[in-house]
């Protein structure tokens, strides 16, 4: 529908999507989650939210299995932040159900608290004190046995490498290492979920690179669950699953590359002497293509793989040649008729120049 | 059977016993924190200082060219107890203040969510604020050699268990007020409009009796004037005070003509101090 003007290099190819309801439902029964005997990290139940008049939640229901990284992808003001807290049981829900580690939100809250970690969008370091001494602060708050607090807090500090750091007052940390603390910190009290909300906004992208280094180890390590928002696409790539949530509402739920799959074939767009040529040449190897007036376009299954054949094929002079795999920009395109990035401009804006929320 | 439900029994009684280690341990890690954002910040501690020292000589030197001594008893020692109890009230407040800092910088979210009761919280937050008050307090009296007020070991010991109950008080008051404020200005105009009259309406400054009828009334209201009273009565016990001063500058509080005993004061602030321990753990911590 609208933004079909991408301002990026990318082949007509998304338009070419087929039905993707049952195939969507059928991946989910697939993944073996649903039919998980030990309770699931997460599970949430027809859960909604209504602030008046306005139905943040809709009745969401999905279930996030242990170890699993669950990536919530939405637009700001989609419901993401909403949901999270409710699950963290900040937020009473309007209706519905949710059990974090076998727990429920509604009547054993603090029991969920206990066994959740949290990362919240804006900071909640002590500046003043050490980053020794905030973990030392915060594993009194969550319980940690005594004799487990020193083992833990250098254990976590190594994930994610601020070890050398331990003594220094927070207020000279970067944003950057100041993020990577507080999810050491929401790992201190080894929670079953983690919880990250919007973990990366306001960083560069070589510290997000590196934060989300830290987050898998923490998953391959610790074996924790890890539940996160987030509004940037590339981001959302890491996930096991990925939720797209707009106005509401889930509209997909997959592994990315599902998702991606969903949204259609890998294109391979040749720039050729004679694209008329290419095209019935292509055709007539079995290729579907379409010519467009610049540009011959070829879809395919693997585009990577079959980029040689296709140029052999094609058996004219090729002046460039562009394959392009369904992104989740695409994917968020294709399910919501929208771009989440609200205008091409946003887009090229520095990361650290995108605004907090709140 | 039996065995089973033993074990549950016993299981549950560790678990209590433990809540309650728990909620001490809290109540320690948040004292804590407040000493040592205390002892990080010196220019805190120097100006915590500054300005009850101003008042003491301002007004003690230049109260005392007004109104003269008193048969050798001066105004500057009438009005350092209540320069003490000022350093005490404006230390204690200003150490609640630090609320409205964790708010702003998102410390508070991180004690809010955790899985702690929030009176462990505010008693861990009012306490710390009261050990900074007693120590600040405590530490003026080192100027008492200097304006001649005589110091015994007992009185030292009084003064500092009154200091620490006017501390609480005062910053559990303090406490309740921040937990109701979201921004850093707001917590200065309430201190404008109610730590100042407070402090100045509390007989810190000058003697209570003899005051227009309105303005008495005032003071009498003033749960401060019941904190800084004591603390002056215990000074000037232990002063060689002649019977002309001890008339100029007399202690205790009347109340339609009925002098207040000192337990009775101390009653007082000890209910003042409960009552917004009260109020200060009901409003901490609603959800923002």
């Amino acid at each position: 529908m609208t933004g079909s003007d991408d301002a990026t290099p990318v082949g007509p190819a998304q338009n070419s999507s087929s039905s993707s309801g049952p195939r969507r439902e059928r991946a989910l029964e697939d993944s073996g989650i649903l039919s998980d005997s030990a309770p699931p990290a997460i599970d949430v139940k027809s859960l909604s939210k209504r602030y008046g008049e306005n139905e943040a939640v809709k009745g969401v229901s999905f279930k996030v299995a242990r170890g699993e990284v669950f990536a919530f992808l939405g637009p700001n003001g989609a419901g993401k932040t909403t949901t999270i807290r409710m699950l963290c049981t900040l937020t009473r829900p309007t209706s519905g159900s949710a059990t974090v580690d076998g727990f429920d939100v509604f009547r054993q809250p603090t029991a969920v608290r206990r066994r959740i970690g949290l990362v919240f969008q804006e900071p909640t370091l002590d500046q003043q004190l050490t980053a020794e001494e905030n973990l030392q602060f915060h594993a009194v708050l969550y319980r940690v046995p005594r004799h487990q607090v020193e083992e833990r807090i250098d254990r976590v500090l190594r994930l994610v490498d601020l070890g050398e750091r331990r003594k220094d007052l927070v207020s000279t940390f970067s944003g950057g290492m100041a993020r990577r603390l507080e999810i050491a910190r929401g790992m201190l009290h080894t929670p079953a979920v983690l919880f990250l909300d919007e973990p990366t906004i306001g960083l560069d992208p070589q510290t997000r690179a590196l934060m989300w280094e830290d987050v898998l180890r923490l998953r391959s390590e610790e074996g924790v669950t890890i539940f996160l928002t987030t509004h940037y696409m590339d981001e959302a790539e890491y996930a096991d699953r990925i939720a797209i949530i707009d106005n509401g509402s889930i509209v997909a739920l997959d592994s990315p590359d599902e998702l991606k799959k969903m949204v259609g074939s890998d294109t391979v767009e040749l720039s050729t002497a004679d694209d008329k040529l290419a095209g019935s040449n292509l055709e007539q190897a079995g290729y579907k293509v379409s010519v467009g007036e610049q540009s011959v376009v070829a879809f395919v299954e693997n585009g990577e793989e079959q980029v040689t054949a296709i140029i052999s094929t094609a058996g004219v002079p090729i002046r460039s040649v562009k394959v392009h795999r369904p992104d989740l920009d695409d994917v968020f395109l294709h399910f919501t008729g929208r771009e989440i990035r609200e205008g091409h401009a946003e887009r090229s804006f520095p990361m650290h120049f995108r605004s907090f929320r709140r | 059977m039996a065995t089973a439900n033993i074990s549950v029994g016993a299981t549950r009684l560790t678990d209590e016993r433990n809540r309650l280690g728990y909620e001490l341990r809290t109540i320690q890690m948040v004292w804590h924190r407040e000493i040592i954002r205390f002892v990080r910040t010196r220019t805190r501690i120097l100006s915590s200082f500054v300005q009850p020292i101003l008042f003491l000589f301002v007004l003690g030197y230049g109260m005392t060219t007004l109104v003269g001594t008193t048969g050798g008893f001066d105004f500057k020692k009438f009005v350092f107890p209540g320069i003490v109890s000022m350093t005490v009230v404006t230390t204690a407040i200003f150490s609640a203040i630090s609320i409205v800092w964790d708010r702003e910088f998102g410390f508070l979210r991180e004690m809010l969510v955790a899985p702690v009761s929030r009176s462990a919280l505010v008693l861990g937050k009012a306490l710390g604020g009261s050990t900074i008050a007693t120590v600040q307090g405590t530490i003026m009296l080192v100027l008492a050699p200097l304006i001649g007020v005589h110091l015994t070991v007992l009185l030292v010991v009084e003064v500092i268990l009154l200091e620490a109950l006017m501390a609480f008080g005062l910053t559990t008051f303090g406490v309740f007020v921040a937990s109701r404020i979201q921004k850093m200005e707001g917590f200065q105009v309430v201190m404008q409009l109610v730590l100042f009259p407070m402090i100045f309406l509390s007989g810190a400054l000058f003697p209570l009796d003899g005051l227009p009828s309105w303005l008495a009334f005032i003071t009498r209201i003033n749960p401060l004037t019941y904190a800084v009273d004591p603390l002056r009565h215990v000074v000037f016990a232990v002063q060689n005070m002649p019977p002309a001063a001890a008339a100029r500058f007399a202690t205790g509080v009347t109340i339609f003509g009925y002098l207040l005993p000192l337990w009775g004061e101390i009653l007082i602030v000890v209910a003042f101090a409960l009552v917004f321990l009260a109020l200060a753990i009901r409003g901490f911590g609603k959800p923002d």
